[in-house]
């Protein structure tokens, strides 16, 4: 697709993604990457850091009230990034949010996904959503990959129009621990910490 | 012989200084048995290896002309740009004036040299960006650290553009007698200064023993210095022959370009070090950033530039 390939060059001609795999490889098992969310560039900027083959089997996770809000937005969104798009609204209250997540999952694709569930104005996460806990208990095979995005939110901020170019790099961490019967939060709270332990 | 005939036979030298860098590379590698030194040869390849890419964009553009290389520095100030500020804190007050100094002070000054226009050239970034940039970041009401950060983006906004811009601006300079051949200025002035570079690395290793400023720059040393920065300026006496200066006139500003050279590396280590890095980035193995490789060259240029202004045109 013509739009990835633009997409990611620029990006990384721009903005460097360089990625760092401290703690894990690139490999083809099937995952969930986690990260800190401050930029629109943070989706491309964690998918470019893959490696190309990587990215056919990697599926950013986005808001469908924002990225499919118009035409525009969701042909960069689904086109350009394959991503899934999940009604975070919770429009139809019946309905699971989550379900094209768990039918990905099912399917053997691996996720890009921000727990917080909005851009902060501070480089490190606030507090997870439980969507996270949600798939890894479905699916405690997938392995979960934190990842820390550094500098994106001097890139581009929330609330500005024009990036600046600076360095920024995509840090990969150690797959979180399965820990068998573990509570929500502390889950949670265990999944945000090594996000922000990739800061330091 | 013409200008750009000269430019091949030049760029035709270099390419063999580097055949001649890159054999002996291999052959020390062949050689070399304790760990430390196969570490210092495996740099001194990637920097060899490097040099051949860095040799292949400057060749490019300059044999493309005037507008080339002047697009070929712009890109070299975004990347020294991007490294700078990648390493400066600022904060969000700051991303307007930020903003602005990457998508419109390159291009501007790119084109102000393009469009031969030498009075803003000389002010626009002291003048207008001195007091504009800040202003931006004031706009934004945020006076946490405020001169700091203000401080650096300007320091950032003139290393990286206004100092480098100067380089392709000696395509500017009105000479009597050395008209079209404005190029092999420019290339004089980034021969002497790299390879002042190169040679006071040279002895420096071989036979370097007191440090300069151990803790700005542990590699350098008087021995590479003096050794070093005589052979540059020899070279460039050797080189009057491409310049419009005659051999005694090209000795001095070669050792003007290799004292300010010095100078540039030297305070560029030490605002790299207050900032906390070793390295300024990543892009050129070997060397380091981009702004390793073009610390002295910023230094160099701008007076180099003037005093060639003020005495030869």
């Amino acid at each position: 697709m013509w739009l990835s390939t633009l997409l990611t060059v620029s990006v990384r001609a721009l903005l460097g993604a360089t990625p760092r795999w401290t703690g894990s490889q690139p490999t083809l098992d099937q995952r969930i990457y986690f990260a800190n969310h401050t930029s629109h560039v943070d989706t491309v900027a964690l998918w470019s850091a893959l490696p190309p083959l990587l990215r056919t089997k990697t599926r950013p996770v986005a808001a469908a009230d924002y990225w499919g809000a118009d035409r525009v937005r969701r042909f960069v969104a689904t086109r350009g990034l394959n991503a899934l798009l999940i009604d975070r609204k919770r429009s139809d209250p019946d309905a699971d949010p989550l379900a094209p997540l768990y039918e990905a999952l099912g399917r053997g694709e691996s996720l890009i996904l921000f727990p917080e569930g909005t851009r902060q104005a501070q480089p490190l996460p606030g507090r997870f959503r439980t969507g996270l806990y949600h798939l890894a208990e479905r699916f405690p095979e997938v392995e979960l990959i934190p990842v820390y995005l550094e500098n994106l939110h001097r890139s581009l901020p929330k609330g500005t129009l024009f990036p600046v170019p600076l360095i920024c790099a995509v840090h990969f961490g150690v797959p979180l621990k399965r820990l068998g019967k573990e509570d929500k939060q502390a889950f949670l709270s265990r999944a945000r910490n090594a996000v922000i332990g990739l800061a330091q | 012989m013409s200008p750009i005939h000269k430019l091949i036979w030049l760029i035709g030298g270099v390419v063999l200084l580097l055949v001649i860098a890159s054999l002996i590379g291999r052959a020390l590698r062949r050689q070399a048995r304790d760990e430390s030194a196969i570490a210092i040869i495996d740099n001194l390849n990637a920097r060899v290896r490097a040099w051949w890419s860095m040799v292949a964009v400057f060749a490019a553009a300059f044999l493309l002309g005037q507008n080339a290389t002047i697009v070929m520095f712009a890109f070299v100030s975004f990347f020294a740009l991007r490294e700078f500020l990648t390493l400066t804190p600022t904060r969000l007050a700051d991303h307007r004036a930020l903003s602005l100094a990457f998508l419109f002070a390159i291009p501007f000054q790119s084109w102000l040299i393009a469009t031969d226009w030498y009075g803003l050239f000389a002010i626009f970034i002291p003048v207008y960006g001195f007091l504009l940039l800040p202003s931006l970041s004031a706009l934004a009401g945020d006076t946490e650290n405020f001169l700091e950060r203000s401080a650096k983006i300007q320091w950032g906004v003139m290393i990286a553009i206004y100092c480098i811009s100067h380089l392709p601006a000696l395509l500017l300079l009105r000479i009597p007698g050395y008209d079209g051949q404005n190029a092999l200025l420019m290339f004089y002035l980034i021969l002497v200064v790299q390879m002042s570079d190169v040679l006071q690395y040279v002895f420096g290793k071989l036979f370097g023993k007191a440090k300069i400023a151990p803790v700005v720059s542990p590699s350098k040393t008087v021995e590479g210095f003096v050794g070093g920065g005589a052979s540059a300026c020899v070279l460039g006496a050797a080189m009057w022959w491409i310049t419009p200066f005659t051999p005694l006139q090209a000795a001095g500003m070669a050792s003007v370009i290799v004292i300010m050279g010095f100078l540039g590396g030297l305070v560029l280590s030490a605002v790299k070090r207050s900032l906390g890095a070793k390295d300024w980035g990543s892009m050129i193995p070997g060397h380091g950033g981009v702004m390793d490789r073009m610390d002295s060259a910023s230094f160099a240029a701008p007076i180099f530039f003037h005093m060639t202004r003020y005495w030869f045109t």
